[in-house]
Parts: C-alpha cells; structure tokens; sequence
C-alpha cells in the first residue's frame, strides 16, 4: 500500500513538473513574440524596486486594511511553502513527518505556525469572496466592467475557493494525525498537540483507525494534489501575478511617467524634411517597419510581459478619469485584451511549429476599439494605481501611434490640430507672426 | 502707470546686444495665444521684472514643444517641432528653461534630450519657490489672501508624471491662505480630462464630462480660489465653474496670479 502511494505521488510530481516547465516555456515565447526593449540598466535600482513593491508590496498598502489582508495571503502563500516540502519529501520518500524527529518542539512549534497562516489565510479568502460576491467592490463587478464578464469573474472566485479548500485540508489532516497519534497509531510520529487542529480533534474521536488512516491520507493527497492543481492553473489564470509581480516589478520602467518612448527610426527623416541632413544617394532607403503598435507583436516584450502579470484588480480602472465618466476605456480592459490576444497568438505559433501565421485579426480592431484608446488622457492614474507597475498607457500611445500614422486615422479635430501645427506652429489657428503680440498690453 | 516700467526682452536683442539671460522664459502655445492664459504669462512677466531677473522670451521664434502631436500619436509632426525648436533654443546656447506649462515642461525636459536637446528646464512653481526659498520673492500680500480658502489642482504632467507636488503647495503657503486638499490630490489627483490631445477633440461619449467630475470635487472643498498650474486645467476648470454657475463665487487663478495678485502687480 505505502510503496504504491509512494510511486503514484513520484510520478504525479513528475507529471506537474513537465506539466508546469511546459507551461513556462509556452509563455516565454509567447512574451518574446514582443518587440526587443533594454530594461536591464541600472541593476541596484531594479533590485531595490523589487524588493520594494513586490517583495514588500509596499504599494499595497495605499490601501491599508486590503493591503493587511492581501499581505496574510502572501505571507502565508509563502510560508506554508515550507511545510509543502515537507510534504513533497515524505511523498518522494514514502516517509510521514519528515522533519518531526530532526526538530522535536520546534517542530510543532512550526506546525502551529502554520496552522495559524491557514486559519488566517482561510478567513481572509472567505472575506475576499464576501467582498466579490455579497458587499460587491465596485471595481470588482461585471455588471458594472464588461471585461470581468465570464472567465475572469469564475476565475476569481475558483482561486479563492481553491485556497479554502487547500487550508482546510491542511487542517483536518493534522487533526485526524493527531487523533492517530494519540491512539499509538504506527507510522504517526508522536509530536504534540498542534495549536489549532487540536480543537477540531473532537470531531473525530470515535472514529476507527482505518477511517481515520481514510480521512488523513485523503486530506493529505487532496492538499498536495491541490497544491499541484494550482500550481498549473495559476499559468492559466490571472493569479500568474503572484510569479510575475516580481520580474515585473524588476523590469519596470525607471524613467519619469510622463516621458514617452522615442522613435528613432524616423529622426533621420525628420532631419532630412528640415535640411538638417542631406539625403544619402548611395544609401538604400531604410526600411521602416510598422509606425507605432497594430498587434501584440509590435509591443515590447514588457507590455506582453505586463499583460501576463495582471491579476485583474482593476485599482487602474476604478482611478481612470475617461471609465470614471461612462467612457468605454478600461486600463484594465487593455492588458486583459492584450493578454487574450496573447494566449491566442501564443496557440497559433504552437499550432505552426514555432512561427505565428497570419490570421487576419489584430489586438487594435478585433480587442480594443478605437474609441477606447481615444478616450485617454494619458493622465498616467492607471500607471500610478497599479501595484506592480504594470503601464496600460504605453500600450494606448503605440496604439495611437499606429492608428494615426500607418492608418492615417484621426478625429477631424485632431487633424486641425496637426495642421495648426504644421502651419503656424501652434495648435490653434492663429498666425505665427502673433505669438509675441501678449507682450504689447505691458509696453 | 507703473506698467511702462515692464521689460519684455527677446533672445535676438539679447543676442544683438552680446547679452545671456538668466533664464529662458518658454511662454508656450497658450500662454502666447490664449486669451486667459496670456494674463498668467503677463503675472510671470510682472513678477520677474519685479525682482530684476534676468530673462529673455523666443517670442516668435518659439514653436509648440510638439506634446499635443506626441500624445495624439504624430510622431512625425512631434520630432518636426521639437527639431526645429532645438535648433533655435541651441542657436542661442539657451541653458536655463522656467515654463508655465507642464506638458511643455515635460516635454522640452525628459523627452528634448534623445533628440538632441538638453537644458535646464524648471516649472514656474519650482521656480517661485526657489525663489521664496531664496528670500528673493516675499510674498508681501497685506492679508490679502489670509485665511482665505484655497484648494490646488494637480495637473498630470507636473503631478504624477514628473512627481512634482510640493513646489505649488509651497507657493500658495507662502500667501498665508488656508489651503484644503481636494479628495483625490497628489499621486491620486484626478484629471481635468485635457491631457493627451483631449484638449483639441471632442470627449468620447459617455456619462460625465472629466472636468465636471473634477469640479465637483474642487467645490465640496468650499473653497473660493481654485489654483491651477498648467493652461489646460485653466480652461477645464474655468469651463466647469461656469458649468456650475459658480463664476461669481469661485475664481480659478494661476499660481503666478496669485502672487502678482499678492504683491499687488
């Protein structure tokens, strides 16, 4: 019997990691169909940036009682790890409480320590679900932002329900060990009474060894295989924030907010319109690309990256000024469409041995409408909301770049605007040779 | 009248003359050309004769810095001007650049450099409490502004896009009023909805204009000055006054009105 669970659990740990490294390599690919960008500058600031907001979620806490509860999670998500291994091991060794001879006292010490972050854990994931699904955080509801209609309003709700279900295996499994222990039950090593799981002890006396054997091992593998589950369904999922918050945060940009992107590609033309150069005779016409961003593709890496990292909170869109009056943009809405476009290219390259084939849609069009990106006032909210740093609004400027400069499509008044420009170097219509005509009032 | 005595010099006569100024004073789009926002650009003037600053203006050789096109999605149209602009501002070996303008602020300063062009560049607010830091601009004020409410709108590219909050709060303590926070200020500060090439389009549909949205908030304060710092929040928040039909209770002033208001210029 042992030396069959002992192999089922080998080769289901082996599954999961082929499983989950398969995963992974899909995604990075799919995050490299995005254009090359260097964010590898100044390591120290990039460093200290991660340890800051995703290690210390420090903006987080803008928001303090969400901030706490979002940090129980994190830190218990963290530290159970440590017991997980424990776990893992036993399986891998066919072994029960691995670590409890090696650590005598501190062993349920550690134990209770535990207890108390699934217990914690637990609560806050049933607050979490109160707040989607009874008291209704305006930001969270579908019936007020289209994009969390569907898959993204089970997806949040299966993640919370799936922790419940981990931390109250973890529990019940202690408590039917410990009713074990105390029968003198072989294989189950003496350790003392665990803080919490003790107090449920009495649900189970009475019960005979071989249920409670049942019950132990059944909370046992529900734990771990559901640990294994989530494992594999966080790279399907939003919940991908809790790997990708921290390379994220690592490559985010270090510039000011308000500094766009140049393209230098098109400077040498410019300076040719403006006599500043001379065109070069001998030299072929340099092949300028697509103008600006019509696909996931002509993104950078990190904006497909920042697609991958969103956990869908949608803090951007609850500050975004053009949502907040009815407008049709949704910060959140923008990397979810990238995203979605993302997974959809990503499947296209698999089905095509590696190389994505054309098939007539595009991010901008087919995702995101024109009217939303139109709708921005590229007052960066969205960028200083988000939590780890994600940038709707450089992906909305290449869009517009795209639409105004390949597509030679814009508003009417947009292309006064440009030709105000263009002739009296000033946005509106008004002569040049008037610029200086204010000073007269005070001569 | 006193205002004969105001000096408006250019960068040629300075250069005719074998002349630099401390600074250059970038007027902008608005500030040239904009009725209301030609009274902000004649305080600034007001205030930098006052204190006998060195400065000089393009005057008409100036060119919008290209941030309109640049947030619409003309690159092209951007890199022309702020080409052409670089041309001039190194023509004249411009070091030292004071805006009251955020959005050519943070264009002539983060996104000049790539193209070739790097100065100083210093918003007017900056530049007014570098000033009062100094001892160099007492707000004399008379009462003027005591005790009276006043609430200060962040303007995007001044606020979260360069991370400058303090200098126009520490301008408006400098008038001794009683500033109250809006809300949403700060890092949260919430758009006049002008930005990024709103300022020349129609807004998209939807419930609620962005600068009503704003104003609201500006008037639960109960304050009775709304300050701004950039031309577009004037106008937004100018036009959402009227809207609540506030005009005769509630005015919106620039910083550099407010001191020139002050010190009675």
């Amino acid at each position: 019997m042992e030396i069959i669970q002992q192999l089922a659990f080998i080769a289901t740990f082996a599954a999961l990691l082929w499983l989950v490294s398969r995963r992974i390599g899909i995604i990075k690919k799919t995050i490299q169909q995005g254009r090359a960008e260097d964010r590898t500058d100044q390591p120290s600031k990039r460093w200290l940036m991660m340890l800051r907001v995703a290690f210390g979620q420090k903006k987080m806490f803008d928001r303090p009682l969400v901030g706490i509860m979002h940090f129980v999670i994190y830190a218990g998500f963290l530290l159970i790890n440590l017991e997980v291994l424990e776990i893992v091991l036993d399986g891998l060794l066919g072994q029960h409480r691995l670590f409890a001879p090696f650590l005598g006292g501190f062993y349920t010490f550690l134990i209770s320590f535990f207890e108390f972050l699934a217990i914690s854990v637990l609560l806050v994931c049933v607050v979490f679900l109160l707040r989607r699904n009874v008291t209704k955080v305006e930001r969270l509801q579908p019936s007020r932002h289209r994009e969390m209609n569907g898959w993204p309003e089970l997806d949040a709700n299966l993640i919370l329900i799936f922790e419940i279900v981990l931390m109250s295996a973890i529990l019940t499994m202690n408590a039917a060990d410990l009713v074990l222990q105390d029968m003198g039950s072989a294989h189950y090593t003496q350790t003392g009474n665990f803080a919490f799981s003790q107090w449920l002890t009495p649900l189970f006396t009475g019960w005979s060894e071989t249920s409670l054997i049942a019950l132990e091992r059944t909370a046992w593998w529900l734990h771990i295989l559901g640990i294994f589950g989530f494992a594999l369904y966080v790279t399907y999922s939003k919940h991908l924030h809790i790997a990708l918050a921290f390379p994220n945060t690592y490559f985010a940009r270090l510039i000011p907010k308000g500094e766009m992107h140049n393209m230098p590609e098109i400077t040498k033309e410019v300076k040719i319109m403006l006599g500043m150069e001379q065109p070069d005779a001998t030299e072929a016409p340099a092949e300028i690309g697509r103008f600006g961003a019509r696909d996931v593709m002509d993104l950078s890496w990190k904006n497909l990256m920042d697609a991958y990292s969103c956990t869908e909170c949608g803090r951007c869109t609850a500050a975004c000024p053009a949502n907040m009056t009815g407008k049709k943009l949704s910060p959140r809405k923008i990397m979810m469409d990238t995203r979605d476009r993302l997974e959809e290219t990503g499947r296209n390259m698999q089905a095509n041995g590696g190389t994505f084939v054309e098939d007539g849609k595009a991010l901008l069009g087919d995702y995101i409408l024109e009217e939303e990106i139109l709708a921005c006032t590229t007052c960066n909210a969205c960028v200083q909301e988000c939590p780890i740093l994600i940038n709707p609004l450089d992906i909305i400027l290449q869009l517009r770049r795209y639409q105004i400069m390949d597509e030679a499509k814009a508003p009417g008044s947009w292309n006064a605007m440009f030709g105000n420009l263009e002739t009296n170097q000033a946005p509106w219509k008004f002569s040049p040779g008037d610029r200086f005509n204010w000073a007269e009032s005070l001569k | 009248m006193t205002e004969q005595s105001y000096k408006v010099p250019t960068m040629a006569e300075m250069a005719a003359g074998g002349e630099s100024p401390e600074i250059l004073f970038w007027v902008g789009c608005a500030g040239s050309f904009d009725d209301r926002y030609k009274k902000v650009t004649i305080a600034f003037v007001k205030i930098l004769n006052k204190l006998g600053i060195k400065f000089a203006v393009l005057g008409t050789e100036e060119g919008c810095s290209g941030d309109p096109a640049r947030r619409a999605g003309n690159e092209f149209l951007f890199q022309m001007q702020a080409m052409a602009n670089i041309q001039v501002l190194d023509m004249y070996g411009v070091k030292k650049i004071v805006t009251a303008c955020p959005h050519c602020f943070n264009t002539l300063k983060n996104e000049y450099p790539e193209l070739g062009g790097t100065y100083e560049v210093i918003h007017h607010s900056e530049f007014l409490q570098q000033l009062i830091n100094e001892g160099r601009l007492a707000v004399a004020g008379g009462g003027t502004f005591k005790g009276r409410k006043i609430t200060f709108h962040d303007s995007c590219y001044l606020g979260r896009a360069n991370d400058i909050y303090e200098a126009p709060r520490a301008v408006l303590e400098a008038l001794d009023a009683d500033l109250i926070e809006m809300k949403r200020s700060k890092a949260k500060g919430l758009c006049c909805g002008a930005g990024g090439g709103q300022m020349f389009k129609e807004p998209e549909s939807g419930k609620k204009d962005v600068n009503i949205e704003r104003i609201e908030e500006a008037l639960h304060t109960g304050a009775d000055t709304i300050a701004v710092a950039c031309p577009f929040c004037m106008v937004m928040m100018t036009d959402g006054v009227k809207n609540k039909e506030k005009e005769d209770s509630v005015r919106v002033f620039d910083l550099a009105e407010l001191i020139a208001q002050a010190d009675g210029l």
